[in-house]
């Protein structure tokens, strides 16, 4: 990405910086990212979809340890990515940070963090959102 | 509908082709299907060509036009159409045309893929590759393309016990296939040692696990099956079509190890054609990266869910197999320039069907499938193709 307007990241910030889902109200299914129309029950739940903040917790579905990354992600290889399923049952991708790469594992339980995820360089915007980190190290810390 | 036949095939080396452009690749692959068909340009009713992004590869849209203009058609003004669909591309343009000549609108139609992606660095391609993932909820935080397949082959180590050897196999078999396929981009024999140790890309997907950057095209002539005849005695017709689509994110999805849009896209085109998957002696499937072969062999009903490791192990794709998958070396070796690579695959079967693959033919080849993915298994074709 590059050249963009900042009102393509602007516009996304409620989802990326608090977890902002929709729920659909004719059958409760929750959706992240927001969606518009329930898949399931389609013209019903137009109108009828509820913003939700989601907990942030989750656990690891699968997960990679990216080491050929695109542009913008070069400083920061090796980065661990994963598909997190969380509490409420939606799924989502985006980094594992504040652990060792090698400790990661298929149901570990990590938490959503607010991170720095890409800039547009030195005189262009800095991109924030969601990453996670495991829980137990969290809780150690306390 | 009418029945609908493959007339003509026409290829272009695959490779880091420096000395080609865009306009001369996919005219050079029109031009030899033409030949290879026996028809004149002037009885050509209408072009499908598919491209994934030449408007970032090669700064240039509008290719449908492109296409016409550069291979000598654009003077009699005939429809050019330019279908996207990731890595699909190919596969979608030859769907579409199929549908054209099936319902009757057109009769002689040509189909061309295309991708020329070393225009750009290497770093820029693996970008332009990661638009087919959804850019906002899974490239915006870092994942490549090759990390989605790389986390779905976590994710099937775990489940079924695949094992890291039976990834490399899969490259391994397909690199030695593409030694006897002289439009391959590599002509060279690895040992599941060199996948194994292979620089890391996204774990635990290796170098070697990975199909390359590739330049090439692909073209493929077709007609109703009542008038092939007048061209050829070498018919292949298309016995079934399929496509269907997925969630565009991978985390989308229950199951992280089934491509759903490959399972109802077959199961389509199975059904049309009135066969089994076991009925298939040749299959050409989209393995992009190791553990993609190992799934579409899944999920095409070859093999049951869950075992497509142990079937490569124990030699069930091989070119001597029970299926043999991927005889042109498929895209680990054969090459992937991305929109020429589902119209590639059916020039590979059709060629297998009319028993002219050289030294890499499958023996009494009559029934053949190609299933191409778009991202990570987001949009799926499959044909299948009979020998008349």
């Amino acid at each position: 990405m590059g050249g963009e307007a900042v009102s393509r990241f602007w516009r996304e910030i409620p989802q990326r910086y608090n977890l902002i889902g929709t729920k659909c109200k004719v059958c409760n299914r929750i959706y992240f990212p927001q969606r518009e129309v329930c898949p399931f029950c389609r013209r019903k739940s137009i109108g009828k979809m509820e913003e939700v903040k989601l907990s942030g917790r989750g656990k690891v579905i699968t997960y990679t340890i990216i080491h050929v990354p695109p542009r913008k992600f070069e400083g920061q290889v090796p980065y661990a990515v994963a598909v997190v399923e969380l509490e409420e049952g939606v799924r989502v991708t985006s980094q594992i940070v504040d652990c060792d790469l090698d400790k990661i594992k298929i149901g570990m339980e990590v938490e959503a963090t607010f991170r720095r995820i890409q800039d547009d360089g030195w005189t262009g915007a800095i991109y924030y959102g969601y990453k996670f980190r495991p829980v137990e190290k969290h809780e150690d810390k306390k | 509908m009418r029945e609908v036949a493959i007339i003509g095939v026409g290829l272009t080396k695959f490779g880091e082709l420096w000395d080609k452009s865009f306009r001369q690749l996919i005219t050079e692959a029109g031009t030899k299907a033409i030949l290879d068909a026996g028809i004149k340009g002037s009885e050509i009713d209408a072009l499908y060509v598919g491209s994934m992004s030449p408007g970032r590869f090669v700064g240039q849209e509008h290719v449908g036009a492109l296409v016409a203009d550069s291979s000598g058609l654009s003077v009699m003004h005939i429809p050019a159409t330019r279908i996207e669909s990731a890595c699909a591309s190919g596969g979608m343009a030859l769907r579409h045309a199929y549908i054209a000549v099936a319902a009757g609108i057109h009769d002689i139609v040509i189909v061309g893929g295309v991708e020329k992606m070393t225009d750009v660095v290497g770093s820029e391609a693996t970008n332009i590759l990661a638009m087919a993932a959804d850019q906002e909820w899974e490239a915006f935080f870092g994942v490549t393309f090759p990390a989605l397949y790389a986390m779905i082959a976590r994710r099937h180590m775990y489940e079924y016990g695949t094992t890291r050897e039976q990834l490399a196999m899969v490259a391994v078999k397909n690199h030695e296939n593409a030694l006897l396929n002289p439009n391959a981009q590599f002509h060279r024999k690895i040992t599941v040692e060199d996948v194994i140790n292979s620089p890391p890309v996204a774990t635990p997907l290796n170098l070697l696990d990975c199909s390359p950057i590739s330049d090439g095209a692909a073209a493929l002539v077709l007609c109703p099956l009542e008038k092939a005849k007048e061209y050829t005695d070498k018919i292949v017709k298309i016995i079934g079509s399929g496509q269907a689509t997925d969630s565009l994110a991978l985390h989308g999805r229950e199951d992280i190890c089934t491509f759903m849009s490959t399972v109802k896209a077959s199961r389509e085109a199975y059904k049309q054609a009135g066969i089994q998957p076991k009925d298939v002696d040749v299959a050409e499937v989209h393995d992009c990266f190791t553990i993609a072969e190992i799934l579409a062999i899944e999920d095409l009903g070859f093999v049951k869910k869950g075992e497509g490791g142990k079937a490569v192990e124990e030699g069930l794709t091989a070119r001597d197999g029970e299926i043999p998958v991927n005889p042109s070396g498929g895209l680990k070796a054969k090459g992937h320039p991305v929109g020429a690579t589902g119209v590639a695959q059916v020039a590979e079967i059709v060629l297998q069907l009319r028993g002219e693959a050289g030294k890499r033919q499958i023996p009494d080849a009559r029934i053949g499938l190609a299933h191409n993915i778009g991202g990570s298994g987001a949009s799926c074709t499959v044909h299948i193709l009979e020998a008349v």
